[in-house]
């Protein structure tokens, strides 16, 4: 573990800003609410934000990306990958955010070789911060990401005057090379531990289970009726919990001409499995046509479907889709709470 | 400039489509055609029956469909195309020697070797019949395998038939028992065939359940009505596979459009054995 005074550390982000080949991003507040966003100057950062409104997701898998460009002009029938290679350095990134980050890493990069994803995740860093604020809505703890050990460069947890830092990687300690650090002490070590293990004590949400236990949960309570129907029917399907999510990728794939029918591009587009007409097909045909389908379906993915394919609990607890919900429906904590009562009644 | 995708550059890569010509087509009702497509930097697509493509015309958008010819047969692959929307109806406008481009074959299937030695029943149900003719082709194609080879198909009225010609040759042969029937006779079409849905068709069989496979391809209604008949003959459900079909929007277990319950069309299907489908409540609703 490595130390920086604090206006050391910002004189390193600044350099960064100034030097470094790529992007400097970080949590900052936009004058209505924290986002991830370009920085200018280390000062713009917010490490003491409680919920950012999109995760930093989006730099890996944007709202809206080119798949392939097509020209059929004179017979020359070319399509091909130009897929933008942006590379950035994030900063502030917190625990359950990084965890939604490795599991999207284990399905875009591991499971399923997405490219576009991960030509820009491999030219990124990452780097955490310790959570100092704790949202009203998330309940990460409960879910075990308010803390982690892996899936960051760097892990930064402020101290009084300095900056802690663990370094997680290669790409991380070559980020501090030049910085004038030291080593941590013992107390410095300490009081990080400490730290981050009274965040824990900040969430007022949580699953009363163990997080083990909901893929067995989901399974048992998919016919659990009423529970679901009561989140349900308040739903708009808007989908508004699907686009604010850190672990939801499910995209449309549209075509885009460029004023000619000859040359254009593919694009991904975020799509939410709330949307009405997610699993809708030509003919008239819906399959998942009822609302507390489409409901059940995204909490049934998060925890169960997920987890079964690639091992992950696709839910981190962040409370980005309770705090966007307007309808008050979206709660993953509320619901599987209920779906556990209702089970072992 | 960007370089041209190479026909070998597919590694990880699902998204670029290569470049397919139209050889020929020919259209068996007002809105079904067959289309047959030569890849223009490789020989064969080399799929395995039950495998579908995903189809791109540049301008439109991308579509799945299955491929309807078997891998034994000599040349280009054949895809039959139902006029529904946007893509489809594009694909009709096409012309023999245009330019589309290809992805795939994606998806999971059944392996009909596995069959050998025992009975085989298809079941088609419309448009059903494509992906399934891949299968009976393949099927015919090592006719010694496999023991009785039973062949439904059922379509909405007579004009509706697809493959007409080779239907009438399914009709004289002696290596399969195919029987057809249609929904209703319109007025101003003739047939001297069965009237009645495609499960009147069943009970009339002599099956020896515990050495038939069986494969359905058909309209989502269909299935439930089958798999009672199925049932009534006592057909192991481990023997049993249905092709199914959903929304898809990248056919590489990614979009999320094809799920379902935990099950991907895509990649876990099209083909799924009955077993393992029949406790997805979402499959056959
Ligand atoms: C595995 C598989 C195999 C298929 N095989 C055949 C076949 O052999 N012959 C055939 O005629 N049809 C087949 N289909 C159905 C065919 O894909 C749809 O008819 C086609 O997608 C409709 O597209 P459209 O643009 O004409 O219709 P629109 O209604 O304009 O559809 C717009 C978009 O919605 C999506 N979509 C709509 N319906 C479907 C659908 N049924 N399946 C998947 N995506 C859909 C597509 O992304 C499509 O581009 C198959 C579907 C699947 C999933
Ligand atoms: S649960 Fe809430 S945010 Fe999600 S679709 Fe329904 S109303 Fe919209
Ligand atoms: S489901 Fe809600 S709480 Fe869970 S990770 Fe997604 S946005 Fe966060
Ligand atoms: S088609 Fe995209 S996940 Fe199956």
């Amino acid at each position: 573990m490595k130390i920086l005074a604090k206006y050391e550390f910002d004189e390193l982000v600044n350099k960064w800003i100034a030097e470094d080949p790529r992007e400097v991003v970080g949590a900052t507040h936009d004058g209505t609410k924290f986002v991830f966003d370009d920085i200018d100057d280390a000062e713009e950062l917010r490490l003491d934000y409680d919920l950012t409104m999109l995760s930093p997701k989006k730099y890996f898998f944007p709202q809206r990306e080119r798949l392939v460009q097509y020209d059929t002009n004179e017979n020359d029938y070319a399509m091909v990958q130009d897929w933008s290679e942006e590379s950035r350095i994030i900063v502030g990134i917190h625990p359950y955010d990084l965890v939604a980050i490795e599991q999207l890493d284990d399905i875009f990069i591991d499971a399923q070789g997405d490219e576009p994803y991960r030509r820009k995740r491999e030219n990124s860093v990452l780097i955490g911060v310790t959570m100092q604020s704790v949202s009203e809505h998330s309940f990460a703890a409960s879910m075990g990401t308010a803390r982690t050990e892996t899936g960051y460069d760097l892990l930064v947890t402020e101290l009084e005057d300095t900056y802690a830092i663990e370094i997680g990687s290669e790409k991380g300690s070559g980020l501090l090379e030049e910085a004038p650090t030291k080593e941590a002490s013992l107390e410095e070590v300490e009081a990080v531990e400490e730290q981050k293990a009274a965040v824990e004590s900040k969430f007022e949400k949580g699953i009363e289970f163990s997080p083990k236990q909901l893929p067995s949960l989901l399974k048992e309570g998919y016919d659990a009726v009423e529970v679901w129907d009561e989140y349900a029917d308040g739903c708009l399907s808007c989908g508004t919990c699907n686009v604010v999510c850190p672990t939801c990728y499910c995209f449309n794939v549209d075509v885009v001409d460029y004023m000619t029918d000859e040359v254009g591009e593919t694009r991904r587009r975020w799509d939410g499995c709330l949307l009405e007409e997610f699993a809708a097909v030509a003919g008239g045909e819906n399959f998942r046509e009822e609302r507390v389908a489409r409901h059940r379906h995204r909490l049934m993915r998060k925890g169960n479907y997920l987890y079964e394919r690639f091992g992950d609990i696709a839910c981190v607890g962040c409370g980005r889709c309770t705090k966007q919900c307007v309808a008050d429906v979206a709660d993953p904590s509320e619901i599987y709470n209920e779906l556990w009562r209702s089970v072992n009644a | 400039m960007p370089e041209k995708i190479e026909a070998t550059d597919h590694g990880p890569v699902h998204y670029e489509p290569e470049p397919a010509t139209l050889v020929r087509r020919e259209a068996f009702t007002d809105g079904d055609s067959v289309f047959a497509f030569e890849l223009q930097e490789r020989d064969t697509l080399g799929h395995l029956p039950g495998q579908f493509v995903q189809l791109f015309i540049p301008g439109v958008g991308e579509a799945p469909f299955s491929v309807s010819s078997s891998p034994t047969d000599e040349g280009p692959f054949e895809l039959c195309i139902r006029e529904v929307g946007k893509v489809t109806n594009a694909i009709h406008d096409l012309e023999v020697g245009d330019t589309v481009g290809i992805r795939g074959p994606f998806g999971e299937v059944c392996d009909i070797e596995t069959f050998a030695d025992n009975d085989v029943l298809f079941i088609a149900g419309g448009i059903g019949l494509a992906p399934l003719r891949s299968m009976i082709n393949y099927v015919l194609a090592h006719r010694d395998w496999f023991d009785d080879v039973t062949v439904l198909y059922g379509c909405k009225e007579p004009a509706e038939m697809l493959y007409p010609a080779e239907v009438r040759q399914w009709e004289q042969s002696d290596i399969i028992d195919f029987r057809m029937t249609v929904d209703g006779v319109p007025e101003g079409q003739t047939w001297d065939g069965n009237v009645g849905v495609i499960t009147t068709l069943i009970p009339g069989l002599n099956l020896d359940p515990e050495n038939t496979y069986t494969v359905v391809c058909g309209p989502p209604v269909m299935f439930q009505f089958v798999q009672q008949e199925l049932d009534e003959k006592e057909i192991p459900h481990e023997q049993i596979y249905l092709s199914l079909e959903r929304r898809m929007h990248c056919g590489v277990g990614l979009c999320g459009h094809c799920q379902i319950n935990d099950l991907y069309v895509c990649q876990d299907g099209p083909v799924f054995n009955y077993e393992v489908i029949k406790n997805r409540p979402e499959a056959l609703s």
